[in-house]
């Protein structure tokens, strides 16, 4: 182990939970409360002491801060998830929402001023995308495309048709198939071929009177361009079919290409991915939707009107609508923050996004394919997947590269996804990683492959330097616990079992 | 890759022996192997009918959630409850037991589309390419 350039970066001492550091009487304030929480005689309506930990105000303080020392963020380094597209979150956008923080959604004035902004954003996104309408509210991808695939459905109902199936490219999200599926669906899945993309031709045989949309997600989660995309479109519309676009990886054609040029009727973005907001624990995300002209009238309600005199409004009469599907103008904090992100870079900014997040992928893939299998040669945008085929041979999986690559201050890639790869590694190092950092992460990979070949042992072993080695999960798959019961015992570990 | 000369294979890597009219389905040694550690399986219901390539039930690994598919139509008949409590005998004895249905064929004939042991064997080396 001696070899490697560990980056040991966690305290000494395992934080247990702060119901271990819990004794009776320990919760003494050095400065007055406006009331007294354990005297039941100061609460309106409790029946009984709320069972939390007795605490003192620094023990609290320094468990949470010695957790947040465990973690790992995109502001400790770079974070490949392929597919998540962990960029760096610029401080500005975090600066300019918390502003808002305060505004209550019956401040009519204030609201004004954010409606404003999110009518701005909503043209903003209509231009990038070239679709037609736009909703802001769904609170996550997942959540977008729920809501586009119920504008569908409701867009098949009224066109007096039974179309029941939706087609999905077997590169596709796991959360294609259960939004389809929750939105009242069933879904075909798809063979994408051995080049990686959907052939027009594959899709001509799966085209019948019940398909009422394809699904499909461009560029793919194999980092590829879909490239016989518009015939694809011209098929299902000839067909009575829709084309819905997941945009997960929309962060790749950014003044490149647009989906509603590519023939798209309907498609969500994830603000969180593409416009750098913060997600994967760090905050909520935002799925919005957008739509053609002839599926607009089906959108969530309310949408942004605006008057003569520039006021801003919501209009909830809309009678064809889906109906709501998120409170007060969904998660507003991240549009606005996105809103930030758009206005500082400007349209040629994007446009650089894209060609630089499509550069840094494809340096690390021509590099790293020196040592690791690389399943499909088709050319890639933003993100590429590798195997451990050539591990394989030593008797190392994906699995133990992935651990071993936190011992060196990375976060592991994306493991396993796509199905289509098997021992899949899908690595996304987007726009924000400088070249200093791509050649770390690069070298950190060559070492994992060297180490495979001359000491797989030590690999099976990895982490060793992080808080918690390596958990056995499937123990943990077989033996699901989902709750905490209040008086275990903190020795309790199912880590370590 | 152990290949029982015995059986039929179908391309989603499900074996099938038949019995008296009947099929019982479990999966190949090769697809356990890809699955890695298996964690849970589930079944339609006992009773149920099928159709040739439709699921019957799905089995989840540590790396992935798969489906298994029928490979001839018919009614489900027998289940392998054990199973669901103990699916890691999937990665142990795929062939013996870890079967996980057997299916009264509607049309005994439709296993002529399945795979023997030679041309799984066969179909597995150009999956590998």
């Amino acid at each position: 182990m001696s070899d490697r350039a560990t980056i040991t970066r966690f305290p000494e001492i395992r934080e247990p939970l702060l119901r271990a550091r819990s004794a009776a009487g320990k919760n003494t304030r050095p400065c007055p409360a406006p009331f007294d929480a354990a005297d039941p005689a100061d609460l309106d309506i409790a029946e009984k002491l709320p069972d939390i930990p007795d605490v003192s105000e620094v023990e609290t303080v320094r468990h949470f801060t010695r957790l947040s020392r465990l973690n790992y963020g995109i502001d400790h380094g770079m974070y490949p998830l392929g597919s998540c597209t962990m960029k760096y979150n610029p401080k500005i956008s975090e600066e300019l929402a918390r502003r808002f923080q305060a505004v209550h959604p019956a401040d009519t004035r204030a609201m004004n001023t954010v409606l404003g902004y999110c009518a701005l954003l909503q043209g903003y996104l209509r231009e990038i995308c070239g679709m037609d309408a736009c909703c802001l509210w769904p609170a996550a991808g997942a959540h977008g495309e729920l809501t586009g695939m119920m504008t569908i459905k409701k867009a098949v109902e009224r066109s007096g048709g039974a179309r029941t199936k939706v087609l999905i490219p077997d590169t596709a999200h796991g959360t294609n198939p259960a939004s389809c599926t929750i939105a009242g669906f069933t879904t075909e899945n798809i063979p994408s071929g051995k080049q990686g993309y959907l052939s027009a031709s594959t899709l001509r045989e799966h085209l019948d009177g019940h398909v009422a949309a394809l699904m499909i997600t461009n560029p793919n989660t194999l980092g590829i361009f879909e490239r016989e995309i518009q015939e694809i479109a011209r098929l299902l519309h000839d067909n009575g079919s829709y084309l819905y676009m997941d945009g997960a990886n929309l962060n790749a054609i950014l003044g490149i290409a647009r989906p509603g040029d590519m023939g798209v009727d309907c498609m969500h973005i994830n603000l969180h991915k593409t416009f750098g907001t913060p997600h994967g624990g760090g905050g909520p995300g935002s799925g919005p939707v957008l739509v053609t002209k002839e599926l607009e009238r089906f959108l969530p309600s309310p949408v942004i009107v605006c008057d003569d005199s520039g006021n801003h409004s919501l209009n909830w009469d809309r009678p064809d609508s889906i109906g709501m599907v998120h409170s007060c103008l969904g998660n507003v904090n991240v549009l606005i923050r996105a809103l930030v992100y758009l206005l500082s870079l400007g349209g040629e900014g994007l446009r650089e996004v894209s060609l630089r997040a499509g550069l840094n992928a494809n340096y690390l893939k021509s590099r790293l394919s020196r040592c690791f299998d690389l399943p499909l040669d088709t050319p890639t945008l933003h993100e590429f997947v590798l195997s451990d085929r050539y591990q394989k041979e030593h008797g190392v999986t994906t699995m133990d590269m992935a651990k071993a690559l936190m011992e060196f201050g990375f976060h592991p890639p994306t493991v396993y996804f796509p199905l289509v790869v098997p021992g899949a590694i899908m690595v996304e190092p987007t726009e924000t990683e400088s070249l200093e950092e791509l050649d770390r992460f690069a070298q950190a990979m060559e070492t994992i492959a060297a180490m495979s070949r001359e000491n797989p042992q030590t690999l099976h072993e990895t982490p060793q330097a992080c808080p918690v080695k390596r958990v056995d999960e499937v123990w943990a798959a077989r033996n699901l616990v989902l709750t905490w019961g209040a008086g275990e015992s903190n020795e309790e570990d199912p880590v370590s079992k | 890759m152990n290949i029982p000369d015995d059986l039929l294979y179908t391309q989603d890597h499900e074996w099938g022996r038949i019995e008296d009219g009947t099929l019982r389905v479990g999966i190949t040694d090769y697809a356990a192997t890809e699955l890695g550690d298996i964690v849970f399986v589930e079944f339609v219901e006992k009773g149920s009918h099928v159709a040739k390539g439709e699921a019957f039930g799905t089995i989840e690994s540590v790396k992935a959630v798969s489906e298994v598919y029928a490979p001839a139509s018919g009614t489900v008949t027998q289940i392998n409850e054990p199973l669901a409590d103990t699916p890691e005998l999937l990665n142990q004895d795929c062939y013996g037991d870890a079967w996980m249905v057997v299916i009264e064929m509607d049309d005994p004939s439709e296993v002529k589309d399945l795979m023997d042991a030679p041309a799984y064997e066969e179909f597995l080396a150009q999956e590998a390419k």
